[in-house]
């Protein structure tokens, strides 16, 4: 018997139906004989799979060895910078240089990565920006009216622009990449550039950043939003990693040290206390 | 690379704080100021760690009510109980033996959601703000809850938030905190849930729940709904800390582990190995 076929929508009884009682078709351990993922046996079935491909197959329940290969390399070569002063890094780096532990610092530096000027905001947004854009492009809508449309209604447009600098060194070695697997040149690839054309000359001078690249390059094989933003969270434990390895091997609190004068306070005139 | 002896220094700046050097350490504060109080001068021996963490978020001492109510509000958080989906994740961090910094991390992680956790404070200050004290509005709103029309990496809400879609009746606790916080200084919005909550619980089809009457207590008091949601996670903490400390020496054949409780429904079955 299944929840479904119960028909208990909320309320106490649903709770007393899943008590000791968790249906599932994810997988189990069988222990001491097997383990199972997705109806499939992990030691006989899946274990010929890469790292990543087995990940694919947990997340969308298929076999997709290219979606595995394009995540591999663009998580190598566009979000795993191993640069302490990256917002998402420096905390793995504050983890080694105040000598907390590594999976601690992996786990803040994965949780903060979840942010929104960079990381899993604009990656899932950039990807639900271009399934929007094209489900209205195949209605006839001009480019320029979506994108007029995207920044009237968001002020922003998820894939394009960047903090810091507009200019994405990565869209270069990504497309060389992405060629060398044959994933260049995709319905999703070739609208993104399209927007980019579009937004560069306007007054925002918006170039496409690699979230918009990495985003058009799953839609080409129907990634949905979910499964993307799924795939995404270990994109970042590249450049987390050393990171934090740096700090903690360097003598311990020496990471980007603050004085007191680094600390601009604003105005506030000196009070006592009154209970 | 920075020249520091050229450039100037980049500073953190802040509302909530100022510090005096050592004499002989820039790296040492002497004196620090929180919103024009001499914390260690002035603060400690008279201020009590709810009013100094109302301090920190409003820059202004509470009166007594506000200090009175933020902590009742404070108490009746801080432990949800052994059974709380957050507390069970920081205790499953003891049992195996995990950091307790783990321990944290998990009931923060947990108690971050929809479901009776931060997010779902969150979402429930922001109705408040839009209907305030207006029956109407909020039977609007319960009726047709805002929808994000761009993806996020937060679930959308699937039931009414401050209610607890798995609830019966609204439970004792829960109605002696809403009387407690009234009885101290009959604050409008907390008084108007008071003579609501059955109307709106009608609505909903859901009780009342701890995460409701947070939200009500959080408006009440003048927080945003950014100090709520941290707040809420904050708050919630130290029972998750004791119960982890506790399950950590008593130990995981103590805890349970639902060994009968999963049922695979598409097990393939032991696969031959042909090695």
């Amino acid at each position: 018997m299944t929840e479904k076929s119960t028909n208990l929508t909320n309320g106490p009884e649903r709770l007393k139906f899943f008590e000791d009682n968790w249906q599932t078709e994810m997988g189990a351990w069988f222990p001491g004989e097997r383990v199972v993922l997705r109806g499939k046996d992990v030691f006989t079935e899946l274990n010929e799979c890469s790292w990543m491909e087995y990940i694919v197959y947990a997340i969308t329940g298929k076999n997709n060895p290219k979606l595995a290969t394009i995540i591999e390399g663009l998580s190598l070569l566009s979000t795993s910078y191993p640069d302490p002063r990256l917002w998402n890094n420096r905390i793995a780096a504050l983890a080694g240089t105040a000598r907390s532990t590594g999976a601690l610092a992996l786990a803040a530096g994965i949780a903060v990565s979840e942010a929104t000027i960079y990381g899993l905001r604009p990656i899932k947004g950039a990807l639900d920006f271009l399934y929007r854009a094209s489900d209205q492009k195949d209605h006839g809508i001009p480019i320029e009216e979506i994108v007029k449309d995207e920044l009237k209604a968001n002020r922003s447009v998820s894939g394009y622009g960047r903090p810091l600098i507009n200019a994405d060194e990565r869209i270069a070695p990504a497309m060389r990449f992405l060629k060398s697997i044959k994933a260049d040149s995709g319905k999703f690839v070739k609208l993104a550039f399209e927007i980019e054309d579009y937004l560069k000359n306007t007054r925002y001078k918006y170039q496409m950043n690699i979230a918009a690249l990495n985003a058009a390059t799953v839609a080409d094989l129907g990634v949905s939003l979910n499964e993307y933003y799924y795939t995404s969270t270990l994109a970042f434990i590249g450049g987390i990693l050393p990171c934090h390895l740096d700090a903690q091997t360097k003598p311990e609190g020496t990471f980007f040290p603050l004085s007191v004068d680094r600390i601009k306070s604003m105005p506030c005139a000196n009070r006592e206390w009154s209970n | 690379m920075t020249d520091n002896t050229e450039k100037t220094l980049e500073q953190i700046t802040t509302k909530i704080w100022r510090e005096e050097a050592e004499v002989d350490n820039p790296f040492a504060a002497a004196k620090s100021y929180c919103a024009g109080f001499d914390v260690y001068g002035d603060l400690l021996g008279k201020i009590s760690l709810v009013e100094y963490l109302w301090l920190l978020f409003k820059l202004d001492p509470p009166n007594k009510a506000e200090a009175r109510t933020f902590e009742g509000l404070a108490v009746a958080l801080a432990n949800p109980g052994p059974r709380d989906h957050s507390v069970r994740g920081a205790m499953n961090a003891g049992v195996g033996g995990s950091t307790r910094a783990s321990a944290l991390i998990a009931a923060i992680s947990i108690g971050a959601g929809n479901l009776g956790g931060a997010r779902e404070v969150f979402t429930a200050v922001q109705y408040w703000q839009q209907c305030g004290t207006d029956i109407e509005s909020w039977i609007d709103i319960i009726d047709n809850p805002p929808r994000e029309e761009r993806a996020d990496v937060w679930p959308e809400m699937e039931h009414t938030p401050g209610f607890d879609p798995n609830g019966a009746s609204c439970p004792m606790p829960v109605k002696q905190l809403l009387d407690h916080l009234v009885e101290i200084e009959q604050n409008e919005p907390l008084l108007w849930l008071q003579s609501h909550r059955q109307t709106l619980e009608q609505h909903t089809g859901s009780p009342l729940a701890f995460s409701g009457v947070a939200a009500a207590a959080f408006f009440a008091l003048g927080f945003e709904p950014e100090q709520a949601e941290i707040l809420f996670l904050l708050l919630r903490l130290p029972g998750a800390a004791a119960h982890a400390i506790e399950q950590e020496k008593m130990g995981w054949s103590r805890y349970p582990f639902f060994g009968n409780g999963l049922t695979l429904t598409n097990d393939p079955g032991p696969v031959a190995n042909n090695d």
